[in-house]
């Protein structure tokens, strides 16, 4: 390990100035959205990746639960936007070599690994991995598949520039050896005497998002894994699943190629196993990720398959989780409580054959086709080595060790951690975690804000309204890649022709940096007043150019694409005389459009900066203070007398600290905030005005302004009354009605000699089909706190499926060693409560000894789930945001947008977004706080330029307009009786535009007048 | 090329394809990253969402000489916009009868769900789209001869 090189030791840190600069080390999802928050909000953002291109896990994966989602297409924005980002330098192949400082200021020693490539000149043409001889396995594919020792991670690798592994690489191993992907290089970007550097960073934070390691199963000598060719890791599946993996997405397996017809999927390989594996803990991901596997893979074999999952307990405990077992039940997947012992060759075929016993004791064997280890998550071997360089505690399952009551904090001040290093989770999850710890680091710099940042700084805009079109085309050979099938030279010359077009040109590369710069100087020099440019997708590369016209002093809405690259060359290969045609009608479809554009306002809202909360629960509260520490004025409402919620009746959490005393610090420092204005009795009455600019009216008949909102309205426990004795019997009981009497009474319970938990009372029925995930933990909390009141008591949990994920397993282990007796139920066999004089007895089957078992408890235990509030219809109509079919709020992606509504302005957090623990809460507010803070950070906030427009002389008000539109964005102006749009809420999808009857509205350089000349470019043949 | 030459050369559909910004323009670009090998004959107009369109426009375009129409967007509930895509199934669900009812044979029109990740989807319904319009034979029901 290096040390920090001496130099002049920088002033002691000053609470007032700390860096504005943020380290955060990890670029799988969780550190692309922590540096994304930072670095939105006004810090300088270094992102240290261990790999060559950022990404992480989540980019290897096929589709995400429960939307299905195909994961590289919603996490490939993400990566640009970071990868683009004049705030965060990106540093691949890098390490944190040690950290020294303290909050505030903080050195950090980073080395950065040789790339062999120039990551300015590489243009990720691909044509040196086509000459490199050297084929070697491809780790992202798991070795599944091989690549070449010069590489692209992967397709959508940020940044996508080709490295040199040099473990491989020939030259680098045997120099004057090889070498031909130096001679191949069109941009001379092979550099084969590159060195490693290392480099002092000055940062005020350190977020670490590490992620995980799939738990590798090759020791696990009963599954087979490593000899059997046809037994594979989950993360093995995914690649073969992936349409850019091995098998381009029509799943083959290993041994032979053949389609599988039986696939098996066993759980738990590598979680919940403290024999053979020593992980006791569950990984929380494997049940959903398994389903999600099986059901993909049922649908691409268009139903022809049969899959079967092998499980302890089905643990589906997060929002739509229930409702995607249930359906995947109905699909024909088809799920076995087993734990299989045996996996064995099969006699044919290299298939595979499990021995397992089923519920009844029955020994059973079957033969698979293909078998998927279902394995847990760990840290990886370099994370556990990273955290010990920087004495960052481990838990004892080797997760990095956070504070209850703030999720995101590692015992060293000032280094925060999020994703699956602390503690496995999934997607959103880490998303939240990784928002929160974006605020934690960003709360103690707030003083440094904007400091450490860059702006753009663009010229003035010439008005080009009165000039006639001048347009210039810049047509892309693209290395070889355009011109090796399109005739680029005619295709230029051709356009020249074009009526409009002042100017064509040809380059090598249009978005190397110099191209750029002499694309600026010839707009600014020949008066160029549109543009086009004729080479790959506006999707990745449009901003770029636009920006270029904007550095050249024109609007950047006067220009055009067309994609003859993606589009055109690339899919036409061998047809280069249809290509080239192609290529001149796409430049004569983007001529006669760019002619049509107009220049536009680049829109924006002046930003209000404070903030309303609804709600003064432990969500509530953490979000105010969030943004009350960092100077922001908080407005908190809270419909109660008191603040607290939820947590008021609460006792311990899972971890096992007391609530109480928390919750009383926290109100303290709510009441006594300067920043926090505290209205209690209160509700919200109406809500006007869009982000940046809220006037919200109050019930206590004051009128609040503010620039973003966030709703922690929290929930209700489920009462069901009149069942199971409940309300009728004094010693029935709910979980929290029990926690408050181990909060004011628990001498009380000492007598008990036997106590009965029912879990799921009335929870994953039809009327309420979702699984409130929290009650089996709190159960049993409360099940082990009876214990130690009363050793001898006996205990009862009569259960579905125990669901304690993640470290929470811990104490259902220790439930079972204490003596605790868990007994299954099924919905068929649902146990039966009722009274003898003042006896409570419940009747209860016994699935696996197949016996009836009468119970006599003094204390009956419903642990009974969260039910939504019944008002929260009325908030989201206010707030113009969505609730889920379950009732609670709908966040804007269930994936990567956790905490924000679809509503621009508005976030969301703890029991209103779905049941959660504590601590989940509290990073969920946080994180909500987090998202927040980048509006009230800016002075004013972006809003879509291409927007709808009416033209009021053709409107006849007939309102279908308003109808289509999904964001309220357009409405009849009751004074004129016509539409009018609000820009502020515009997003320029051009629905009302296709609804509207009367042509009155048009969508600004979109309109049907843009839309008509390219097509009928495209029609015009006669001038060839 | 001069005009005879085009005349002589063996008649080609040209069909316009308005593809929605965030699923199948996205599309198109994979088959052309994932190199999926489709016919020459469509021509993209990229558009926000495909509740854009309106049934105006594929009647333009194939006043204007289009042989065939192809509009693609996010698969329902995947709506980038939140529920365009629902509007625009439900607009052409209707065009395609009145299409019909004007005697342009409905093969003409075609729609498709087409995710981000769908390039080899992209590059067969262009296949079949554009064997489809070829067996039609040109479009000339609303094209005026001069």
């Amino acid at each position: 390990m290096s040390s920090i090189p001496n130099r002049p030791i920088s002033q002691s840190p000053d609470s007032s100035n700390p860096e504005g600069s943020v380290l955060v080390v990890g670029g799988g999802i969780a550190g692309v959205q922590a540096a994304l928050d930072l670095a939105n909000s006004g810090f300088f953002v270094y992102l240290v990746e261990r790999t060559s291109a950022i990404g992480g896990s989540m980019s290897q994966l096929d589709k995400t639960y429960p939307t299905n989602d195909c994961s590289a297409c919603i996490l490939s924005p993400k990566l640009v936007e970071c990868g683009r980002h004049l705030n965060i330098k990106i540093l691949t192949l890098s390490e944190l070599l040690s950290l020294e400082g303290e909050p505030g200021a903080f050195r950090a020693l980073v080395r950065q690994n040789p790339r062999y490539v120039d990551p300015n000149k590489c243009i990720a043409c691909g044509q040196c991995a086509g000459k490199c001889p050297k084929k070697v396995p491809n780790e992202f594919d798991l070795g599944l598949s091989k690549r070449k020792a010069i590489y692209l991670k992967f397709p959508q690798a940020v940044p996508l520039k080709y490295a040199i592994d040099p473990r491989y690489c020939i030259r680098l191993n045997k120099p004057g050896r090889c070498g031909l992907c130096e001679k191949i290089c069109p941009a001379g970007a092979i550099n084969f005497k590159d060195v490693a550097k290392e480099e002092v960073l000055n940062v005020g934070s350190v977020v670490l998002a590490p992620g995980f390691s799939p738990f590798d199963p090759s020791d696990l000598d009963f599954t087979g894994y490593g000899r059997l060719p046809n037994v594979v890791t989950s993360m093995e599946f995914e690649r073969l699943l992936s349409p850019s993996g091995p098998c381009q997405g029509h799943l083959k397996r290993p041994s032979d190629q053949k389609v599988p017809k039986r696939i098996a999927w066993l759980q738990c390989v590598g979680s919940r196993d403290i024999n053979r594996s020593g992980h006791a803990y569950c990984s929380s991901v494997c049940c959903m990720y398994a389903i999600k596997e099986a059901v993909i893979a049922k649908e691409d074999a268009h139903g022809d398959l049969s899959a079967s999952i092998f499980f302890i307990d089905m643990r589906t405990p997060g929002k739509e989780f229930e409702a995607y077992y249930n359906r995947a039940i109905e699909k024909g997947i088809s799920f076995h409580r087993a734990r299989v012992h045996t996996v064995l060759p099969s006699q044919e075929d290299n298939n595979v054959l499990i021995r397992y016993a089923d519920e009844h004791g029955v020994m059973r064997e079957e033969e698979f086709d293909l078998m998927v280890l279902s394995v847990g998550l760990e840290l990886s071997k370099e994370a556990i080595e990273l955290a010990d360089r920087l004495g960052v505690k481990l838990d004892p399952y080797k997760f990095i060790d956070t504070d209850v009551f703030r999720p995101v904090v590692t015992n060293r001040p000032g280094v925060y951690v999020c994703g699956a290093a602390s503690g496995p989770k999934d997607i959103p999850r880490s998303v939240t975690d990784a928002s929160a710890a974006a605020l934690e680091a960003e709360r103690i710099l707030s003083p440094s804000r904007w400091t450490k940042t860059k702006k753009k700084v663009f010229p003035p805009e010439r008005d080009v309204h009165a000039e006639s079109p001048r347009v210039g085309v810049f047509v892309c050979h693209c290395g070889t890649n355009i011109a090796s099938v399109v005739d680029v030279e005619a295709v230029r010359d051709y356009a020249r022709g074009l009526p409009g077009v002042a100017l064509s040109q040809d380059n090598l590369f249009t978005c190397s940096q110099d191209t750029i710069n002499h694309m600026a100087e010839t707009i600014r020099k020949e008066h160029l007043n549109r543009v086009v440019v004729a080479s790959c997708t506006p999707r990745t590369h449009e901003p770029l150019f636009q920006e270029t016209l904007r550095d050249a002093g024109i609007n950047k809405f006067l220009f055009e694409m067309a994609n003859i690259r993606d589009q055109d060359s690339w899919v036409h290969q061998n047809e280069p005389e249809a290509a080239t045609e192609k290529a001149k009608d796409l430049i004569r479809m983007a001529v006669a459009k760019v002619k049509l554009h107009e220049p536009l306002p680049y829109n924006s809202v002046p930003v209000t900066k404070s903030a309303l909360v609804v709600g003064g629960g432990v969500a509530g509260m953490n979000a105010a203070l969030s943004l009350a520490d960092q100077g922001f004025p908080v407005t908190l409402v809270e419909k109660k007398s008191i603040l607290g919620g939820h947590a008021r009746k609460f006792y311990r959490t899972w971890q096992g600290s007391i609530v109480q005393p928390y919750l009383k610090k926290i109100i303290d420092q709510v009441e006594s905030h300067p920043k926090i204005d505290l209205r209690l009795e209160t509700t919200v009455s109406s809500v006007e005005g869009s982000v940046g600019q809220f006037r919200t009216g109050l019930s206590d008949g004051s009128t609040v302004e503010h620039g973003v909102a966030i709703l922690t309205v929290g929930a209700e426990s489920y009462k069901p009354m009149g069942k199971w004795l409940y309300g009728e019997n004094p010693n029935v009981h709910i979980l929290l009605e029990l926690d408050q009497i181990f909060i004011k009474d628990p001498e009380s319970l000492k007598g008990l000699s036997q106590a009965v938990f029912i879990h799921c009372a009335g929870s994953r029925v039809p009327e309420r089909p979702f699984c409130s995930g929290i009650c089996c933990t709190h159960a049993i909390t409360q099940a082990l706190e009876l214990k130690k009141l009363n050793p001898d008591m006996d205990i009862f949990m009569l259960y579905r499926d125990i669901r304690t994920y993640g470290q929470r397993e811990r104490l259902y282990q220790e439930a079972r060693s204490k003596g605790i007796i868990f007994i299954r139920y099924d919905l068929d066999h649902l146990p039966d409560v009722r009274q003898e004089g003042k006896d409570i007895v419940v009747e209860a089957e016994d699935l696996i000894l197949e016996r009836k078992l009468i119970l006599h408890p003094g204390l009956l235990v419903l642990a009974t789930g969260v039910r939504p509030r019944d008002d929260m219809g009325e908030l989201s109509k206010l707030f113009k945001c969505s609730v889920s079919s379950d009732g609670f709020f709908l966040e804007a992606h269930m994936k990567l947008r956790p905490v924000d509504f679809a509503t621009d302005g508005v976030y969301l957090a703890g029991l209103c977004h779905y049941p959660k623990s504590m601590d989940e809460s509290i990073a969920q507010a946080q994180a909500a706080a987090a998202r927040a803070a980048i509006v009230l950070s800016q002075d004013a906030v972006p809003a879509e330029s291409i927007t709808a427009i009416v033209d009021q002389r053709k409107c006849t008000g007939c309102g279908v307009c308003t109808h289509v539109c999904a964001y309220h964005a357009i409405s009849i102006d009751p004074a004129v009786g016509k539409a009018s749009v609000n820009t502020g809420l515009c997003k320029g999808c051009g629905a009302c535009v296709a609804g509207c009857r009367s042509d009155a509205v048009t969508l600004k350089n979109i309109g049907n007048r843009q839309i008509l000349a390219a097509v009928e470019a495209a029609m015009d043949t006669m001038d060839i | 090329m001069d005009k005879t030459s085009v005349q002589k050369k063996e008649w080609e559909p040209k069909i316009i394809a308005f593809l929605c910004n965030w699923c199948s323009y996205a599309g198109a670009d994979l088959a052309g990253v994932s190199r999926f090998q489709y016919p020459p004959n469509i021509r993209v107009v990229r558009v926000p969402c495909s509740g854009r369109m309106s049934p105006n426009i594929l009647l333009d375009a194939l006043k204007a000489g289009a042989d065939g129409v192809l509009v693609s967007g996010c698969h329902p509930g995947d709506c980038h916009y939140i529920s365009g895509n629902l509007f625009a199934r439900r607009r052409f669900a209707i065009f395609k009868s009145l299409i019909e009812f004007l005697g342009i044979e409905p093969g003409r029109l075609n729609f498709s769900w087409i995710s981000a990740a769908e390039g080899e989807q992209f590059a067969k319904v262009v296949k079949e789209v554009t064997e489809r319009v070829r067996a039609l034979g040109p479009a000339r029901r609303l094209v005026k001869e001069i």
